[in-house]
């Protein structure tokens, strides 16, 4: 890939969290001997992505599969453990503080729950206005005004109602009010975590509308994590499919909903619910879902598989490119089994 | 006489300090045994109240305040509580969206289990414990024996919410409520609890009501469905006739507006504004105020649920009748 | 409701015990030891003058206990004061930082609590009696009391604020202050501590009838208010010395009025955890 025109790199994140707690929990006793053992999540293992500047990337796999962590190491929420992340060819992972701070401007994000998203003893005038009067001090006040008016105008809150709080507007309202926080720094990146799966279906078209026409007019790019399929289908340009803290599949948004190759892909995307199909046939998987404090050995899809083979236990597959911007991590794609 | 269940002009009330508040507003609907329906509304649309009011287990301020619940012909929204406690979590069972809400974290699933049926059956702890592995083999639980003595913790999502579904099979109902049963799962999960769920009705001749806000997954489970709104039954009918051909301008926005129904990029259909609060519902049909094709009838004159043109019900003035 | 009245009350009463009070207990000139023991004023031998009698000093017991209500309120309200800006530094940074600095801070607490206050006060009042002499002590027992309640109570706060930004530090909106870039310190102050501040109200009235109770106590010991500036505490136990001899008034008195002090406080705690727990009104 190109880094030129890669407005955002993750390179070889892995972020694990450790989970033991103190040092006397770690304790425990085996064998007659007292043993100290750290229990770590493995939440993201050697995730490497390319962003280009104005698409839409969304990143999709179940609960647990590291999507959102991932999303937090983008926005330096969470320090890596080891890899870098890169915005226009500059390192940020690793900044300070103060460093961090121009670039905070231009990387935003948008969160799940408009209902926590919210600080409730704040106002939406005083939401709006923390970041604004943060990032550019010495701003007078008739542009502070006119700038929170004009980005509430655009998610479509009525700029007379700045004087209330959270509570006083719905679900819906919360989420546009939490995306104009977001636009109001004029960013050019945007990381949305599962930003409509908490809304009722008709207003979730409405916050997807929002979000493309945003896109749009603001020429933003977007990292879009959710579990929601049929929204990744409508939104985005590529779709990076995860497992387990692992990527399995990264294509074209038509190209993957088209011919899926990665076994789990094909799983998920079959399992969707659609409207007017009746009695899903839906590719069924074994077993059960591996906790990520335990990994599974080699490929970490392989316990559910119905096409694991040998090497599927031993070797952990590599992300290969298949040509037309679709890359895939698995040993049967790349020795071409018979998969069907 | 041949319904499992008969809801008649079912009306529910809180009683708030600000007076009664109208959660829902004549809702009738049958179904019969064997039967799968789904009941679809967006959250506060009166759903889940419905199926609670059903197995008369409406939490206080909340009381049914007219209408009627038929089942097996028994008109069972006038049980006594103790009567009631025979058919509820024994011929009706429920099933809920989070499994941990229903599951004890202290105890076994085995325990669990067998102490529920132990409450409803006069039966002896060995017999209780042969019905407890057939109904966790029949949810394909594997190993069932090992797992008896496991306690909810050590289980997956979509493995708890098997347990929850052979726990409410245990008494072999005529009736599941599922409330939600697969939102808090994964959409791999999910597929394998619907199969499961369709299964069971299939074979056991049981009667599903299916409560969500998932318009696909009540298209591909459910034979009959209901479309809820602000507390009232807006649309009604076979699930193919109403997903495919819907009748009310709502249920044609909703479906209209999911991605997928249009081609990926393009703005999605919207439905303006959001499903007024039960406290202030605009006068007329509940609906006027989103409705793109309204007339001024809408604004006075609150629609009947009447049968239309397609073979389906419908309570909207603007649709042929 | 009602108890919100009485407690207003009590507050004027306290505020404006110079103005209200028939005599002033402090002045000497007001006081003449032919007065004293006096029972109240339906006694024959009581006198309109006094209405619920006087204590051994001579003093109009109505007036002293309105002068004592306010040493006890002041009191109470300081030590709280004091109890709360600890608690709530303390809480805030344990709960916000985590980590080492919250297990530090926490056995820290720990260990405050588990001395017993009034194993505190004892020593503190002991060491400072032979630092600065018994003289002074009259003049500095208010402050000292302040500190002795404030320093030993204030882990009941430190617990509850962690407990509650432990609760708030993982929601989203703490999250979209860290994108924002603010620091640390902002976050704390700004957009978590205001979302505590509910449970911060509730134990503070709970904790004001704490530390009257603890006043009185180390009063009742002797540790606390001298009798020549007596609290409610000093009060119930310098007539408590007469209550054999028939001169029950000095001692009953004040500990009605003690009593239902406390009571209304905590009644308005009760119905204040109502009012701001949102969860309730949902259902």
């Amino acid at each position: 890939m190109d880094t030129n025109t890669s407005i955002l790199s993750i390179k070889n994140i892995v972020k694990h969290f450790d989970i033991s707690g103190g040092v006397l929990d770690q304790l425990s006793f085996q064998n007659g001997k007292i043993v100290r053992k750290k229990t770590t999540v493995k939440a993201v293992n050697d995730v490497s992505l390319e962003i280009k500047k104005g698409e839409t990337l969304s990143v999709v796999g179940e609960s647990g599969c590291g999507k959102s962590t991932l999303a937090r190491v983008v926005m330096g929420l969470y320090p890596p453990n080891s890899g870098e992340v890169l915005y226009k060819g500059e390192r940020i992972d690793h900044l300070t503080h103060e460093k961090m701070l121009p670039f905070r401007k231009k990387l935003q994000m948008i969160f799940q729950d408009p209902y926590a998203s919210l600080n409730p003893r704040k106002t939406v005038w005083q939401t709006l206005a923390e970041p604004l009067r943060f990032h550019n001090p010495g701003i007078n006040a008739t542009a502070v005004e006119d700038k929170i008016a004009s980005v509430m105008e655009d998610v479509g809150v009525n700029p007379a109602w700045k004087g209330r709080y959270p509570h006083e507007f719905s679900g819906g309202q919360r989420q546009r009010i939490s995306i104009a926080r977001a636009l109001i720094l004029d960013p050019d990146f945007i990381v949305a975590d599962e930003p409509v799966s908490a809304l009722d279906v008709s207003i979730q078209a409405q916050i997807l509308n929002l979000l493309m026409e945003a896109g749009r007019d603001r020429g933003l790019t977007y990292l879009f994590i959710t579990h929601d399929l049929s929204v990744v289908q409508h939104i985005s340009s590529r779709v990076a499919v995860m497992y387990l803290g692992t990527l399995c599949e990264v294509a074209k948004a038509d190209a993957l909903f088209a011919t899926a190759r990665h076994p789990y892909t094909r799983a998920l995307i079959s399992a969707i619910p659609r409207v007017g199909e009746k009695k899903a046939k839906h590719i069924k998987l074994k077993g059960e879902v591996p906790t990520p404090v335990n990994l599974p050995t080699g490929c970490v899809f392989h316990g559910r598989c119905v096409y694991a083979r040998e090497r599927c236990v031993q070797e952990v597959p590599k992300l290969l490119s298949l040509g037309d911007g679709t890359f895939v991590a698995c040993h049967g794609v790349e020795e071409n089994w018979e998969m069907v | 006489m041949s319904h499992l269940l008969e809801v008649e002009d079912l009306e529910v009330k809180f009683a708030l300090r600000g007076g009664d508040l109208t959660a829902i507003n004549g809702a009738s609907f049958t179904l019969d045994p064997g039967e799968k329906m789904g009941i679809v509304g967006e959250s506060g649309a009166g759903k889940s109240v419905t199926g609670f009011a059903i197995i008369n287990l409406i939490s206080k301020p909340g009381f049914i305040s007219g209408g009627r619940i038929l089942f097996n012909g028994e008109e069972i929204s006038s049980f006594s509580d103790e009567k009631m406690r025979k058919i509820r979590g024994n011929r009706i069972s429920m099933i809920f969206q989070d499994p941990m809400m229903t599951l004890n974290p202290v105890f076994t699933i085995g325990t669990q289990m067998v102490e529920t049926l132990k409450a409803h059956r006069n039966i002896s702890r060995h017999d209780a414990e042969k019905i407890v592995l057939e109904k966790l083999k029949k949810v394909y639980i594997p190993s069932p024996e090992k797992r008896l003595s496991q306690y909810p913790h050590e289980f997956s999502g979509g493995m708890r919410q098997r347990i929850i579904i052979a726990m409410s099979l245990l008494t072999d109902p005529a009736l599941i409520i599922a409330d939600e049963p697969t939102t808090a799962l994964d959409v791999t999960i999910q597929a394998e609890i619907m199969d499961l769920l369709q299964e069971l009705c299939d074979t056991d001749e049981m009667g599903l009501i299916l409560i969500t806000h998932d318009l696909g997954v009540v298209s591909q489970v459910t034979e009959k469905m209901a479309v809820m709104y602000a507390g009232k039954i807006i649309e009604a009918g076979a699930t193919d006739q109403v997903v495919t051909n819907p009748a009310h301008p709502y249920t044609k926005g909703l479906i209209k507006s999911l991605p997928g129904m249009i081609k990926p990029g393009e703005d999605l259909y919207q439905i303006p504004g959001m499903m007024p609060n039960l406290t202030d519902i605009p006068p007329g049909c509940a609906f006027n105020p989103r409705c793109p094709v309204k007339e001024p009838v809408c604004l006075e004159k609150e629609p009947k649920l009447l049968s239309t043109k397609q073979g389906i019900m419908a309570a909207c003035h603007m649709v042929g009748q | 409701m009602v108890s919100f009245i009485i407690l207003v009350l009590f507050l004027l009463l306290s505020i404006g015990a110079p103005i209200i009070s028939p005599y002033n207990p402090y002045d000497s000139a007001n006081i003449d030891i032919m007065n004293s023991e006096i029972p109240p004023a339906w006694y024959e031998e009581g006198s309109t003058q006094f209405l619920l009698g006087t204590d051994n000093m001579g003093r109009d017991l109505l007036s002293t206990m309105f002068y004592g209500l306010r040493i006890s309120v002041m009191i109470g309200l300081g030590a709280v004061f004091l109890q709360a800006m600890i608690g709530i530094m303390v809480g805030l940074t344990a709960g916000y930082v985590g980590g080492k600095v919250d297990a530090v801070l926490m056995r820290m607490a720990d260990i405050q609590f588990s001395f017993p206050y009034l194993m505190v006060a004892i020593f503190i009042s002991a060491v400072f009696q032979i630092l600065f002499g018994i003289g002074s002590y009259e003049k500095l027992a208010v402050p000292l009391l302040v500190v002795i309640i404030g320093l030993s109570e204030w882990p009941v706060y430190a617990r509850t604020i962690r407990a509650s930004v432990m609760g708030e530090k993982n929601k989203e909106y703490v999250e979209a202050a860290r994108v924002i870039g603010l620091s640390r310190p902002v976050i704390m102050v700004r957009h978590v501590l205001p979302n505590t501040l509910t449970s911060v109200m509730v134990i503070s009235t709970i904790q004001v009838a704490n530390a009257v109770m603890s006043e009185a106590a180390l009063s009742f010991l002797g540790l606390g208010m001298p009798v020549t500036m007596p609290s409610l505490g000093s009060l119930i136990k310098s007539g408590f010395e007469y209550i054999f001899s028939g001169i029950w008034w000095i001692t009953i008195f004040p500990g009605i009025f003690l009593i239902l002090f406390v009571l209304v406080i905590n009644l308005l705690g009760d119905w204040m955890r109502d009012v701001l727990n949102p969860k309730l009104y949902k259902g």
